[in-house]
Parts: structure tokens; sequence; C-alpha cells
């Protein structure tokens, strides 16, 4: 049985772009999908495809039981969407807009004034429930938004980046908000481009490049895949540079790379911050001055990289100076994610 | 969050129509709502066209003939029907701009992804428009009386006119609304929105008297769906400077405004609904 969310070969092409490339979809009922690639990879296609906003060249699609090229107005019962803009009407309150789409939801007036007012309580927006949505900020309008998708409690959920734009607090009280959502049984698929992001939310990640899903399975398969984390240290004295090695290689899980001129070392690791703080005393015991370790776990750069090998395109400017292997295109690549304990 | 848990989608409604007014009279009320939060956009809108009023009236008035005559009270009268309608017209651009927004911030997905009747979210801002069109008249009305506009009819004649004018305003909207599906941000909608009417309103009977134009200038101008409701205006107000011309519009004006705003309102209303359909922001 196919489960709440399913989609079999979706083709759409824009002139010569090929948005949507065949993508093959299954998300099981009350289960997470975390649709993850960089701009342009056709997650946006993906979902306007699924909520009846697009219509696809090619391909089935079936949400929450129901034939989607079919049967668009039945699925649009059942399904809410959170957008990549917030889309609320910032000239009305709160209030007016969720009160709004309860109406075009079908509901009586009377019951989407109770429903507004309940959301409203649910998402912290009570104080800020009767004035102008622009007064709102960031985080507020995409809460309404969120709150405008949930108006009929809808069994599926599509949300198109939720959390772009937005600051590490605000993007923590929503993925709180989401949470919270699931685990009362709403099936859901959101699109993202942070790892992080599919990592805390989604029980099923599948990566998605060129219009084409290109690997599936949870987070910690995927990162196994890209060669998970590693530990990288980077020595005061070139003399110490040989124990150090030693110490490395009793935590490594493979070959431990040591790039003389820079001082650096890198072993792949498995244990996270527990290991990296026995690594830690350990060079402290053997009395070695370090100037920087790091743990650094595969980010979508990544997991880009080892799936595709090429390098996703939506990545902020890091450093990306990387000894471990000398070519430029490698140190653009292979910009990786630095917990640095100093 | 246990109300996520029951989660019952509503039934279909058993009755289209109703849905369809339902729908329309809810996003009419929320661009009413936006509409008088943003009163700096009414009172731009009334502006301009005082503005012509008195431009028009002070500086044109006197060196225009009308019925043989360069007497600027006649041409006031005159020239008020042509301004009614040019400001009805330009309602247009405020619908494209509003809906090029609507695309532009998202609501036009959220819209689409729920269940409402298709054509609800172009009616309901249309419908809006007429509303804010109807007050702009008003105010309208009440200068050009201020500045010695008078009808020479009966009551039910004036409203009548009005009527007209109402009527060419709203499928006139529609225009902007396929304006603002068609174009990528709400200022190329307004401008799309206000560029094309200035041929039509000026290359009419609104500001000058057509019998008086070169033949094929005339022909157009006479044939122009504008012209017919400015026409038939100035002949429901008992005004001056009702074209004697002999092509069917300006013979039959008050048949050839209905029928021409009913024929922008199918033909337009029809390619926007269908736009509407497969927009993408």
């Amino acid at each position: 049985m196919p489960g709440a969310i399913y989609a079999e070969g979706l083709v759409k092409t824009f002139g010569d772009v090929r948005a949507l490339d065949g993508v093959d979809l299954d998300v099981p009922e009350g289960t997470v999908l975390g649709l993850l690639g960089p701009n342009g990879a056709g997650k946006t296609t993906a979902v306007r495809c699924l909520t009846t906003l697009l219509r696809p060249d090619r391909g089935r699609a079936v949400v929450a039981g129901i034939d989607v090229l079919a049967h668009p107005d039945q699925v649009r019962r059942s399904i809410g969407l959170s957008g990549q803009f917030a889309a609320v009407d910032e000239y009305l309150t709160g209030r007016e807009n969720l009160q709004m789409v309860g109406q075009l939801y079908q509901m009586t007036a009377k019951a989407a004034k109770a429903r507004a007012g309940e959301l409203l309580d649910q998402f912290n927006l009570a104080d800020a429930a009767d004035r102008p949505a622009k007064t709102y900020s960031g985080g507020m309008r995409r809460r309404l938004d969120l709150a405008a998708a949930l108006v009929v409690s809808p069994p599926v959920m599509f949300m198109d980046e939720p959390t772009t734009g937005l600051d590490p607090r605000n993007r923590q009280q929503l993925w709180e908000v989401i949470k919270q959502l699931v685990s009362g049984g709403t099936t859901l698929l959101l699109t993202t481009q942070y790892l992080e992001e599919a990592d805390h939310l989604a029980h099923d990640i599948a990566v998605v490049d060129h219009g084409r899903v290109i690997a599936r399975g949870t987070s910690d398969q995927l990162k196994a895949r890209t060669g998970g984390e590693r530990v990288e240290v980077v020595v005061h004295e070139r003399e110490h540079m040989a124990t150090a090695a030693e110490v490395l290689r009793g935590f490594g899980k493979g070959d431990t790379t040591v790039e003389e001129h820079t001082r650096k070392l890198t072993v792949p690791v498995t244990g996270g911050a527990k290991l990296l703080a026995e690594v830690i005393r350990e060079l402290d015991t053997r009395g070695i001055e370090i100037d920087d370790i790091g743990l650094r776990r595969p980010t979508l750069d990544d997991v880009f990289l080892s799936l595709t090998g090429h390098v996703a395109e939506a990545g902020d400017e890091e450093d990306g100076a990387d000894g471990a292997s000398g070519t430029p295109a490698d140190s653009r690549g292979r910009k990786r994610k630095k917990e640095t304990v100093k | 969050m246990s109300a996520v848990t029951d989660a019952v989608p509503r039934p279909a409604r058993p009755n289209p129509i109703g849905q369809s007014v339902r729908d329309s009279l809810v996003v009419a009320k929320r661009n009413l709502i936006r509409m008088s939060r943003i009163p700096e956009m009414i009172i731009f809108g009334l502006i301009q066209p005082i503005m012509f009023v008195v431009l028009f009236s002070y500086v044109f008035g006197g060196s225009m003939t009308i019925g043989g005559t360069t007497d600027s009270g006649v041409y006031r009268e005159f020239l008020m029907a042509g301004i009614f309608a040019q400001t009805v017209t330009f309602a247009t651009a405020g619908a494209g701009a509003g809906i090029a927004e609507d695309m532009h911030k998202g609501l036009i997905d959220r819209f689409r992804s729920l269940p409402m009747a298709r054509g609800a979210v172009l009616t309901g801002r249309t419908l809006a428009d007429l509303v804010q069109t109807a007050l702009t008249l008003l105010v309208l009305a009440i200068v050009a009386l201020l500045v010695g506009w008078r009808t020479h009819t009966n009551v039910g004649e004036v409203l009548g006119a009005f009527g007209l004018l109402l009527l060419m305003g709203y499928a006139f909207t529609w225009i902007g609304a396929l304006i603002g599906l068609s174009v990528r941000t709400p200022e190329a909608a307004t401008s799309g929105g206000l560029i094309w009417l200035f041929p039509v309103t000026f290359v009419s009977n609104a500001f000058v008297d057509s019998d008086q134009m070169t033949p094929w200038l005339r022909h157009i101008a006479e044939w122009n769906p504008f012209s017919a409701t400015v026409q038939a205006c100035r002949e429901l107000f008992g005004n001056p400077g009702v074209s004697t011309s002999g092509a069917w519009p300006m013979e039959h004006p008050v048949w050839a405004s209905l029928i021409y705003s009913a024929l922008i309102i199918v033909i337009f209303r029809t390619l926007a609904v269908r736009k509407y359909r497969s927009a993408t922001a």
C-alpha cells in the first residue's frame, strides 16, 4: 500500500530545464521525509506538483490516498502547505489571516473564528493576534504561515524550506513546533538545504540533485556513505607531529593524513564529541601543545561531493582550506562544519 | 498540539455557485480590509482625477469648441463624463498591481492550495476594486458639482449613467487581473496596467469632440468601447457635446456600453481564470 505521499516518475520541464527528471517518493503515514538539495535541485517543483500547484508532464502522484492529477480539489482539502515565503497578508492581522484561510477551507465563519483563536494560542501569537502581520518579526510570520497551513489539521503537510532566512533561535523554535506537530501523527514532507535540519526533523532523507533523487536513507546512513566524522588537529611544534599521528592512529577508524607545512593531522573517527575529549586528554598527557582541534561532521556539501562528485552551490562561504587533499577543486568543495574546542 | 490529530477534511460543498459567491466575498473582504489599511492609496487614487478636473476645465476650457461654442462652462459639463469614465478605467492598474503582489508574495500559491472556488481570488479582488471605484466616483462627482457640473435629466437616468461607469470599471479590472497574472512584479503591473489606458482614453470622445477629428481617427474614437460609455453618460446626464455621428455605438451608446462591458468581462474573465489556474510565481 502506498504511503500518505506517493510519487512515481514525476517529470516536469520548463523550456530546456528538466526541473524534475523522474522523481519517485514514498512517505509512510505518520513519518517525515526530508527532501534535501541545493537551490535549483527541484525540491520546490516537487512540492508544487504534489500540492496541485503545478501539473507534472509525466508521472503519478497520490496524496492522502487521492490521485493528485485526477482529483486535485479533494487533495486540497487534505493538505496544508507552508511555503518558502511566509505567505500571509501583511496588512491583515494574524487573526484575520487565519480566519480567512479557515473560511476558504470551507469552514463556517464561526468555526473559522474559533479555530483561529486556538491556533494563535498554540503558536504563541495571542498577544500579537490583532496587529497587522507586517509588524511581526520573521519568526512570528513563519509561525503564522505554519498556523495557516494547519487550520483544518490536515493529515498531510508540506513545508518548503520552513526555516530559510531565520536566525538560529527562531529556527530552533520552529523546529520544536514542527516536532510537536509530527508527534501528533501528521505525515510531513519537508524541503531543506540544511542537513542539520533534515537530521533534526526527518525520519528519512531523500537527496535531490538535478531533478532526481540520488540517495535515500536515514541521516546516519547518508553520513556513513559520505565518510562520517573526522578529527582534525593542528599541533604547535613541528617535532610533535609524529607523536600526535601515533595518538590519532589509536583513535582513528582509517588512515591518518598528515600535512607537514600546516602541521595539520586528520583522521576519520566514530564517537563524536566524547571521543574528541579523549583525544584532547591523550594529547595533553603526552605534552603535545595544540593550536586547533575540531570534530568535523559531514555537511550537505560533503554529502553532495561524495554522492555526485560535484559541489552543492547553496553552501555559505566558509574557510575552505582542507589539507587532507591537495587539489584546489577539492579544497573548495570540502567546506566542513568545524566544532572547534579551544 | 492535540487538535492536529483529529484531522477531518471538510466535505465538498454541495452547491458550487454558492461556494463561489461565498469564497469571492471572503476574498473581497480581505482586499477591502487591506485597502482600508493603506489609505494613502485611496488618497492618491482621488488626487489624480481631481487634478484632471481642475487642469482640463481651467486650462483647456475656453479654447475647446463644443457644440459650436467655446464657453468654458459648456466644456466643463462636456468634460465630466470623460473624466468619470477615465477614472473608473484606472482601477485596472490597482487590480493588476494587487494581484501581481499576491503572486510575488506567495499568497496566490496559498490560495491555489486551498479547496476554494477557482475564480474567487480574482472575483474577490475585482469586487473590492469596484467598491473603491464607487467611492472614488462619489467624491469626484461632488468635486464636479463644486466646479459647476450639472445634470439636466432625472435621477433614474443619472444613476443609470453611474451604473454604466461602474460596469465598465469592473470590466476593465478583469483586464488588470490578466495583466497582474502575466507580469513578474507589482511595479510592472502598475505601469503595464496604465500605459495602454492613455491611448484608449485619449483617442476617444472623452476630452475633445470626436466629430472634429480627422476621419480615420474619428472612426477609431467612435468605435472605441470607452467612447460608447462616455457618450451614454453625456446622454443620460443631459450634458452637451453628444456626438451626432451615425456610427452604431454613437447612436445607441447605452446598448453599446452594456455590450462592450459584458464582452470584456466574458473574454478577460475567462482568460484570467485560465491563467490563474496555471499561475506560477
